[in-house]
């Protein structure tokens, strides 16, 4: 197979509202910080590949239709995925799978939501007939997955405490952040309001507007740019309602993670793994993810997040760009976890760097917990 | 390069309004069918790839729903584009290309009955200067239509042939939607909706679903004794700013047609996702098709299920190729208004 | 500087589209029999897994779901929430509680209203019953069922309640 690497990361500003741009200007400013960071020229991009979540958060149906020119791909073929909250994720596995396939020798792709022109809690939750008018929101959905996780293993409620708090205290040495609050503890999030129990307002994500822009090229091309190579890549699906399906252990995502550290030739994953981007957009998913992704066994995600053991100064350090608990534009959401996976091993991620990474995760998922994209990156081809 | 070829393709007949078939029920029949003719189960499938718009249906997540038509148990590698599915098809065959999976299925399914389209489609301009006008995708159309006919590209003759001949040609497509013969006289009849488009220039509101199974060189024989080749395939996009465009022409595909060197290929048979009359002469003329029997199927005047009419050009091409003595075929998909964004199939049945 | 000297730096640009919504065959099915004040599941014929409210397929097996299974309106909590924050265009005042409702005999769960119970004495496993709105206004729709509460049964161990094929 054709070996492939992340050359340039960009990212936005992210924010509650971007007014200063249009959907068209807060997509180039992540383009052209990653083409500066990749050091390229228009001519060398071959494609364009954009992902966002749901159209309704816009209301622009098949974006990519108008933004050819801001995304610089008039004249070129552009693909518009569409995978859910896991989009951003599965939009760089499609990316680079165009420089894998031999067809295209070095990518862009970008990734944005611009939450603020629309009403995402709306765009989610619309008035359907025939059923209840219940649902509120994302985390109205994933509380009782949440709250069934507590019970079976019976964490304690300062779990998802931590990691709101580690989390965006993470965020503080990342000016990119959307939320950076000065002070940020334990007991701050405590003492905020109960949302959707077991879930309190700092346990859950922001919603933001932002994008996030990778350029991915073949080991033919790289030169002697600083790489982050793809040593494994994959998505899994599986089905919303269907029977025997575990929510709060998918084993889409079991299967995802297994597939990536067998091409990545990784056996333990805490062992060999010195950092990773996860999509967490409620407390209580690190630990969750933190099992589900093979860190450790059944019920012992929470004690290993108790042990401040995925901290930034920790043995396995989860989200130190902050995660989507301090930025949350959910398009991009997935890109943001792998191209800070990447700017990880390559030692681009300043204030917020793991030292001496050298092999990172990037993970995202969507639907109910149904969709899942990951990748592992390296600092060496080896 | 990998070779990839189709081996399968199946198209739900094409419904008015599929009123009482919901995503799940419009997807598994097509999926069943393709799978019994090769004999096939999900189990045999490495990725599965899906294109649709939740807002023709107003959900937000309306291929999450449809995902339910496909077995996920155990998990499978999928992905879902928010294009027509011939760009599904494209995603699949570059996961065949590098190595991820030596087998997809592609599937698409649309219900724009539900809504109106014409409304909707507004939405896929800029949102801060052209859709808060409301333009409708049949005005939109109608600019190219005229550009094309003042410029002498086209003759409101050739569109009035386009109408009949898709009309007579829906004979051959047990899924077609209209089938009534009209002569010069009937299309006269018809009001303008916007010039110099009439009611029989625009394609009629659809409903429907298709799906195809593609496969590497060494799975396609596994499957049948004539999988027709991909021979080349190519896709560019224009600006999004009309003003900016000469609509008399098309850049992208003639860089698509330079890029799989097609001048020198005397194709048998091509299926154009030409939705208005109008485009029909101008892509045969851009293309060099003016001799090669074309939409033989009808075509998106017969039948134009969003989301799935660019797969059903390839489908219909590999149909054509299959069923008939046939070596090359072409296919072409489109996305946007007037024509932006475009898609050339090369196929080829090998002799 | 008032609040109208501030140039405003947006627009509003309200979109309005309207949708004739079908349930789909297999959900028109089962809201006639909601509308009788019934609940049938649908099986797959494969596997034998009962959804409901059914879609029309069985994900585990990719085929249709076309036996028809009787259920009653019993069944426990599988999980829940306590929302705290209102609902976009909808009167029920927080805090309620959303509940994965898992009917005897049926093997995926649904969302629906817990009431008629102190907040703090809900819990994972307990045994409710639909509480219907009165039978004139049925109609077709889950929203027949008022809410759902608590019956004096003991509690269900929910790791029970995993489908296995058998
Ligand atoms: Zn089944």
């Amino acid at each position: 197979m054709i070996q492939a690497g992340v050359i340039g990361v960009g990212q936005t500003k992210y924010d509650a509202k971007r007014r200063d741009v249009s959907m068209a200007g807060l997509v180039r400013e992540a383009i052209d910080n990653a083409m500066l960071a990749a050091n390229l020229e228009w001519d060398a991009i071959d494609a364009v590949i954009l992902g966002k979540a749901p159209d309704m958060f816009e209301g622009v149906i098949m974006p990519e239709l108008y933004l050819a020119d801001a995304i610089g791909a008039v004249g070129k073929p552009v693909l518009r995925v569409h995978t859910a909250g896991s989009v951003g994720g599965s939009t760089a596995v499609i990316a680079a799978s165009h420089v894998c396939s031999g067809q295209f020798k070095t990518v862009l792709t970008v990734t944005f939501e611009k939450q603020s022109e629309s009403n995402a809690t709306w765009a989610l939750s619309p008035r359907y007939p025939y059923s209840p008018h219940i649902n509120a929101g994302a985390g109205g959905y994933f509380a009782p997955f949440i709250r069934e996780y507590i019970r079976r293993y019976d964490a304690p409620e300062h779990i998802g405490w931590k990691v709101a708090a580690k989390d965006r205290q993470n965020a503080l040495k990342n000016p990119l952040a959307h939320l950076h609050i000065p002070g940020i503890d334990e007991k701050m999030v405590s003492d905020t309001p109960m949302l959707w129990e077991p879930l309190r307002y700092l346990e859950s994500c922001p919603s933001s507007d932002g994008a996030c822009a990778m350029v991915i090229t073949a080991q033919d091309q790289v030169g002697s740019r600083n790489v982050a190579w793809i040593k494994g890549m994959a998505v899994r699906s599986e089905g919303t309602l269907s029977a025997g399906r575990d929510e709060v252990n998918p084993q889409a995502g079991i299967d995802c993670a297994k597939d990536i550290y067998n091409q990545a030739g990784i056996h333990n994953p805490f062992n060999e793994i010195d950092c990773a981007e996860i999509y967490v957009p409620f407390s209580w998913y690190e630990p969750m993810w933190l099992e589900n992704l093979g860190f450790c066994d059944l019920g012992e995600g929470w004690k290993l997040t108790d042990k401040d053991v995925t901290a930034i100064d920790g043995e396995l350090p989860f989200n130190m760009s902050g995660g989507v608990l301090s930025s949350n534009p959910i398009g991009a959401s997935g890109m943001i976890r792998f191209g800070e996976a990447a700017l990880q091993v390559m030692g681009l991620a300043k204030d917020h760097q793991v030292e001496d990474a050298k092999v990172a995760m990037g993970h995202a998922y969507g639907g109910a917990a149904q969709f899942f994209a990951m990748w592992i990156v390296s600092s060496s081809l080896d | 390069m990998k070779r990839v070829a189709i081996v399968g393709y199946a198209q739900h007949p094409i419904l008015k309004n599929a009123g009482a078939l919901n995503e799940v029920e419009l997807i598994m029949p097509v999926v069943h069918q393709l799978f019994n003719d090769l004999g096939i189960s999900q189990k045999d499938i490495d990725f599965t790839c899906s294109g649709s718009c939740d807002y023709l249906q107003g959900a937000a997540f309306a291929f999450v729903e449809g995902l339910s038509a496909i077995q996920t148990n155990p998990p499978i590698k999928e992905s879902h584009v928010e294009m027509d599915a011939a760009w599904a098809m494209y995603e699949s065959m570059l996961k065949i290309q590098m190595g991820d999976a030596e087998t997809a299925l592609i599937y698409g399914f649309g219900k724009s009955s539900p809504g109106d389209l014409d409304a909707i489609i507004s939405l896929q301009m800029d949102p801060y200067y052209i859709s808060p006008l409301w333009p409708d995708r049949v005005s939109l159309a109608a600019l190219q239509a005229r550009v094309l006919l003042d410029q002498n590209v086209i003759t409101s003759e050739q569109m009035l042939a386009s109408v009949i001949e898709a009309r007579a040609n829906s004979k051959n497509n047990k899924n077609a939607l209209i089938t009534d013969l009209i002569d010069e006289s009937d299309y006269l009849k018809n009001a303008m909706v916007s010039s110099p488009l009439n009611q029989l220039d625009c394609p009629p509101i659809s409903d429907g679903s298709s799906a195809m199974i593609i496969a590497s060189e060494e799975k396609a024989y596994e499957f049948t004794d004539h999988p027709i080749w991909i021979e080349g395939i190519d896709h560019r996009i224009e600006s999004s700013n009309l003003g900016s465009r000469n609509l008399a022409t098309s850049k992208t595909l003639q860089a698509s047609m330079d890029q799989l060197n097609l001048k020198n290929i005397k194709f048998d048979v091509a299926e154009l996702h030409t939705q208005f009359s109008h485009e029909l002469p101008f892509l045969k003329s851009l293309l060099n098709l003016q001799d090669v029997p074309t939409n033989l199927s009808g075509g998106p005047l017969v039948g134009n299920v969003m989301m799935c009419a660019g797969l059903d050009a390839i489908g219909k091409t590999y149909e054509s190729l299959k069923n008939n003595q046939f070596t090359h075929g072409l296919a072409h998909a489109t996305s946007g208004p007037c024509l932006q964004h475009n898609m050339l199939v090369h196929l080829e049945a090998q002799k | 500087m008032s609040a109208e000297d501030i140039p405003k730096d947006y627009s509003e640009s309200p979109i309005n589209l309207e949708y004739f919504y079908t349930a789909g065959s297999a959900t028109t099915r089962f809201l006639n029999q909601v509308k009788e004040g019934n609940i049938v599941g649908q099986g797959c014929p494969k596997c034998k897994a009962v959804y409901v409210p059914p879609r029309g397929s069985c994900p585990r097996c990719g085929v249709a779901t076309d036996i028809e299974v009787p259920l009653t309106d019993k069944g426990c909590i599988e999980s829940f929430t306590v929302v705290h924050i209102p609902i976009p265009g909808n009167p029920i005042v927080p805090p309620y509680v959303c509940a994965m409702i898992r009917l005897d005999g049926a093997n995926i769960s649904f969302l629906h209203l817990i009431q008629d119970v102190d907040i703090e004495n809900i819990r994972i496993g307990m045994r409710i019953q639909a509480v219907w709105k009165p039978k004139e206004e049925w109609t077709h729709s889950l929203e027949n069922i008022k809410w759902f509460a608590p019956i004096d049964e003991p509690d269900v161990d929910v790791a029970t309640l995993r489908f296995h094929e058998s």
